[in-house]
């Protein structure tokens, strides 16, 4: 297949999948026919396609959550602060306009250079981080605003302060926060999407990721330092636990996969944001009909059927 | 095109211990060495300095609940291996080795008991299958354990002991978080109370899941509670740890506990929050 029919296909896919569709809701001849084909795409998808979106994933000129909110969100409020403690600068936090209507948002935001990188801890949010994002939870919440999650963390900072400031409690209180909520959320990857820290931010309605964006249960280098006792197998441990979105989508983790423009999103950040403003758009529409008691049901039932067991 | 590389991989079967490696009944801390049957008898706590050496669930099943009243639930419960996943060994081998070396299913016993008469889910890992670690199946049996509470109106009692989320299961451990976390927050929902004990280790994915959001939390005595282990902080950071990082007793400090309660008063701990609750 060339890269050129992967991605039509990919697109294809993803509009389909936005619907409940490849979960067995509404499956008629053509899903199973594009479920045949997602088959077959997965079939390819090879270690070395896995290992090229760990490193797309990670590319340093990909657009974090401020390059897309940029393009996307007219009228950008941040909000800053956690009212107890700190601004954590590796989670922003605020309201503004996506496609007129008011919305929160929430994203991980790596730095571009060297000091930005350091003051915002590459991505890697504090507890207070948390607790931020929590409290603008709690606005859209009280004001009925769609909450958007973005996605993009190597994992929650590992350090003595972080521990001593409670970094466990915090990522378990973000998504019973998340658990509760009655407004329509949409969550999306879009970079790396590392272990509790991604998920603290990601229990929502239709959690969606883009094409090369990785979700993983930990960081390749870290699975390899355990399981292989050499850190430098990351590839071979990626291959393992397969962060792409196509496994996370055949596993039901994700209910869509956003394309990006071809090469990667870090070759046209106006153009990814296109198609992540697609996507995010249509999500909503799809949820704001549904009632706040039974998005907040669905969503519980969404998330207590994931696993695998006998 | 490099050329090709045969790995050979040996494992030695019947190695030697390291010189290092103490006796599973050798105390840690002191060196005081006990008979299985005095372990027993002191549950698994040193009678010297204090120690707490890993409780097995069945073992704490036995010194919390009242005599033949735990009934098991979803015994039946085993892990897959949707990813086919494959380290130095294959998971299925290392579950298929767990549960001969365990005799348990999984990392996690649920059930139906009472303590002190009054009734009680209990949801008791253990750290000997595969070090604790959260997969799919512990994730439904906790979910089942709440579900099981709700029904009867029993509060439910959790104890962890946990390095974290299953690696050989990838995405779907991680998302065991969120199935555990929206468990309890239908547990809450109905006004069931959630006792939650901590026991060495509770870590990673376990502590920033459900073990966090009980209405009442307690912690063996220098039982290890951190989202990030000592090694992975100091690796990460460099940072220069504190002689307590991450021990219980830090916790506590730190505003994370409810209190540290010695295994042996457990018992009559739960049994009056209990009864607070009833």
């Amino acid at each position: 297949m060339t890269e050129r029919e992967e991605l039509n296909l990919r697109q294809r896919l993803s509009a389909l999948s936005r619907l409940p569709l490849l979960r067995g809701a509404r499956v008629d001849a053509e899903a199973k026919r594009l479920e045949r084909q997602l088959e077959r795409l997965q079939a390819d998808t090879s270690d070395d396609a896995i290992w090229r979106s760990v490193e797309l994933a990670r590319h340093p000129e990909r657009p974090y959550t401020l390059d897309y909110v940029g393009r996307l969100i007219d009228d950008w409020v941040e909000l800053h602060g956690d009212r107890g403690r700190a601004d954590d600068g590796a989670l922003v936090t605020g309201l503004g306009r996506l496609d007129g209507r008011t919305v929160a948002i929430v994203g991980h935001q790596k730095g571009r250079d060297v000091k930005e990188r350091l003051d915002r801890q590459f991505g890697m949010a504090y507890p207070e981080g948390y607790h931020k994002a929590m409290r603008t939870m709690e606005i859209a919440e009280r004001f009925g605003f769609p909450l958007v999650s973005l996605v993009d963390t190597p994992g929650a900072y590992p350090g003595v302060a972080a521990e001593q400031h409670g970094q466990g409690g915090a990522i378990a209180r973000a998504q019973a926060e998340m658990s509760r909520l009655t407004v329509p959320t949409v969550a999306c990857i879009i970079g790396e999407g590392g272990s509790g820290g991604a998920v603290a931010i990601a229990v929502s309605d239709r959690v969606l990721m883009q094409e090369n964006a990785i979700y993983s249960v930990i960081t390749p280098e870290g699975c390899a330092a355990i399981l292989w006792r050499d850190g430098s197998e990351a590839k071979k441990a990626a291959a393992a636990f397969k962060p792409d979105a196509l496994h996370c989508l055949d596993l039901g983790v994700i209910d869509g996969v956003v394309p990006e423009p071809p090469g990667g999103a870090q070759t046209d950040h106006d153009a990814a944001a296109r198609l992540l403003r697609t996507a995010l758009v249509e999500a909503l529409e799809e949820l704001e009909e549904t009632p706040g008691e039974e998005l907040r049901r669905r969503r519980r039932a969404k998330f207590r059927g994931m696993g695998v067991f006998a | 095109m490099s050329e090709p590389r045969f790995e050979v991989q040996v494992e030695h079967r019947h190695a030697p211990p390291p010189a290092d490696a103490k006796h599973p009944n050798t105390c840690p801390k002191c060196g005081s060495h006990y008979r299985d049957d005095e372990l027993a008898e002191s549950l698994w706590v040193c009678g010297h300095c204090g120690h707490h050496f890993p409780m097995r669930a069945r073992a704490r099943i036995d010194w919390y609940a009242d005599p033949e009243s735990f009934q098991e639930e979803a015994a039946d419960v085993r892990s897959e291996d949707p990813l086919d996943f494959f380290d130095t060994r294959p998971y299925a081998e290392r579950l298929a080795q767990a549960e001969l070396n365990t005799g348990q299913g999984e990392a996690m016993v649920i059930g139906q008991a009472s303590i002190d008469a009054m009734p009680v889910e209990l949801a008791v890992m253990d750290f000997k299958f595969m070090g604790g670690s959260m997969g799919s199946a512990v994730g439904e049996k906790f979910s089942r354990a709440c579900d099981s509470a709700i029904e009867r109106g029993a509060p439910l009692v959790s104890v962890t002991s946990s390095g974290g989320a299953r690696m050989q299961e990838g995405i779907l451990s991680l998302m065991q978080l969120p199935k555990t976390v929206c468990a309890v927050e239908e547990l809450h929902d109905a006004r069931i109370p959630m006792i939650t004990v901590m026991a060495h280790p509770t870590t990673a994915g376990v502590l920033a899941s459900f073990a966090s959001l009980g209405d009442v939390t307690i912690a063996e005595p220098g039982a290890l509670i951190v989202f990030a282990g000592p090694r992975v902080v100091q690796e990460t950071t460099r940072e220069k740890l504190p002689d307590d990082f991450g021990l219980a007793e830090q916790n506590l400090r730190f505003g994370h506990l409810d209190a540290i309660v010695p295994r042996a008063e457990q018992r009559a701990y739960i049994a009056r929050v209990l009864r607070l609750f009833t």
